[in-house]
């Protein structure tokens, strides 16, 4: 960390002053831990057209939390991870036997979700309010430990995505295809939903559960406006996110806004900005 | 029914190379979908299965694939090799991909063909190797087209030369005339005789298009049972085929 500090006091910046303000220079390295995570990620929910499944995801990573204070947790999050996996596993599990649309079955397991944490957290007429923080998150709060957690989690992801990208791109496009290659769809997609899962449930409390599904869709929809083959798609996606990721915080920094939102705002114009070159080369 | 009759076969394989389908019943739960099917398909062979929709066409083609259940058994020999798992590329129907998926033919090949993570920028050796590939379908200009843009019988001939790649023993292809123009469909007929004779390989396609029916070694009539088996003059002429087709259908493609 202290090679960290040392190279953010370089910055021109008031709060990179040597020595102050070490949650800001703490957040600008979460941030960019987990920009490029959600920019990877991001790439795949938004062409398996999962957008919808990785909202249900944050609401039963919520419930988890719910669920580990509770039971008295000191870090509830792990039993967030826990029940985040069980919640990606047993949908994979329900949609994969029966014939109700995906959206549908999403729906189900949401509101099931939603509804059982607020249920648990509020038990016995506990008050709701010290869950606040989680529906809108707070990336200043983050600690070196965290960090090094998400970093972990990001070498895992890159792994994934070395080892998986050609199997899950082919499932996403064309599963028959894909089977016809001996791709194994289904492992593909529980290992794939449990790592936004993961994710999820490790963010939600410096992004913001309000905000956290738009990390997931709109780095992946911007680039997808703008991308004719999968290492234009990934990269793009990947910068959009980083750069969305960085600006964000400065932006909230300098205006006093959450960090989760000023990102997805951000993210937002990116998108309408690749929407529009879009629509301008098409035309 | 089975045709239990063997075909004096192309390239000097004395009948004795070929996918034997015998007993084949498939059943999705309370559904029979298929019902003591059995054909054989010998080396160099074109065969092509025709019946209407839901006559288990697909169902026929996902069994001898390996990722259908059945009952029965589906077996391929060949003179060299005795008896193996036979190596079968495959061209699935109507491949539908969204106009706006990043994917470019490019992708396609490496995601499928290769282990070399599509996402990251690629090597010189393996692009050529797909260009070669694609050589084989006439289509290297397709090789950094979006998938979504390509018109159905570019596609065809792109999963085409995937199915290609590695040469396989049986080559299937579920409807490769749909959504495929004129020009198009005689250009994959021109394509399906050349590596006929380049490759040591059978070819199993279904197909609603009657007219082509001229340009292959044997027709299958399928509805759930096969009906119906043997030259296209006679299948076409068969009273099955009249009962299910109409009077004249054979004149033209089956109009859904």
């Amino acid at each position: 960390m202290n090679l960290w500090y040392a190279l953010v006091d370089l910055l021109p910046f008031e709060w990179a002053e040597p020595g102050r303000m070490l949650f800001m220079k703490n957040a600008l390295l979460a941030i960019l831990v987990i920009s490029p995570l959600f920019g990877l990620l991001s790439t795949m929910v938004v062409e398996k057209k999962m957008s919808f499944f990785s909202d249900a995801l944050g609401h039963s990573a919520f419930t988890g939390i719910a669920a580990g204070t509770l039971a008295g947790f000191a870090d509830p999050s792990w039993c967030a991870v826990a029940l985040a996996i069980c919640f990606a596993l047993l949908f994979t599990w329900v949609r994969d036997r029966t014939n109700l649309a995906s959206d549908t079955i999403i729906g189900v397991f949401s509101s099931t979700a939603v509804a059982l944490g607020i249920f648990l957290s509020t038990i016995g007429g506990r008050s709701f309010t010290k869950f606040n923080t989680l529906l809108v998150g707070d990336i200043l709060s983050v600690t070196p430990g965290k960090i090094g957690l998400l970093a972990v989690i990001l070498l895992l992801v890159v792994l994934l995505w070395l080892g998986s990208i050609n199997q899950l791109t082919l499932s996403a496009i064309h599963p028959a295809l894909a089977r016809s290659r001996g791709v194994r769809l289904w492992q593909q997609e529980a290992l794939f939903n449990c790592a936004v899962a993961v994710v999820v449930t490790l963010t939600m409390t410096w992004v913001g559960l309000l905000v956290i599904n738009s990390l997931l869709i709109l780095p992946g929809a911007a680039a997808r406006n703008v991308s004719g083959n999968l290492r234009q798609y990934t990269s793009i996606s990947l910068l959009t996110a980083v750069f969305a990721g960085i600006a964000g915080l400065m932006v909230s920094y300098y205006i006093g806004a959450s960090a989760g939102a000023s990102i997805t705002l951000i993210l937002a114009i990116c998108f309408a900005g690749t929407f529009c070159v879009r629509n301008r080369a098409a035309s | 029914m089975s045709i239990e009759k063997h075909i004096n076969c192309h390239g000097g394989c004395h009948g004795k190379c070929c996918l034997r389908v015998r007993h084949l019943t498939v059943r999705l739960e309370d559904d029979l979908i298929l019902d003591d099917v059995g054909f054989h398909l010998h080396c160099g062979e074109l065969i092509a299965l025709i019946g209407p929709n839901g006559a288990g066409k697909s169902s026929l083609f996902k069994s001898i694939l390996g990722i259908m259940p059945y009952q029965g058994s589906i077996t391929f020999e060949s003179a060299e090799h005795g008896k193996q798992k036979p190596r079968i590329g495959y061209v699935p129907q109507n491949p539908g991909f969204d106009s706006g998926d990043p994917v470019s033919v490019l992708d396609l090949f490496v995601a499928s063909t290769t282990n070399y993570p599509a996402f990251l920028p690629i090597p010189a050796a393996i692009r050529n190797r797909v260009l070669e590939s694609l050589r084989r379908v006439n289509g290297e200009g397709l090789i950094d087209r979006r998938v979504g843009s390509l018109s159905g019988g570019e596609m065809q001939r792109v999963l085409l030369a995937m199915a290609l790649e590695p040469v396989p023993n049986l080559l299937i292809l579920d409807e490769p005339m749909s959504g495929v123009d004129m020009e198009g469909e005689q250009q994959l007929l021109e394509l399906l005789d050349r590596i006929r004779e380049q490759y040591d390989l059978s070819i199993l396609i279904s197909t609603h298009d009657f007219q082509t029916l001229n340009r292959v070694d044997k027709v299958i009539l399928l509805q759930k049972k096969i009906l119906a088996a043997g030259d296209a003059k006679d299948v076409l002429r068969s009273d099955a085929f009249r009962l299910l087709f109409g009077a004249g259908a054979e004149k033209g493609g089956e109009t859904e």
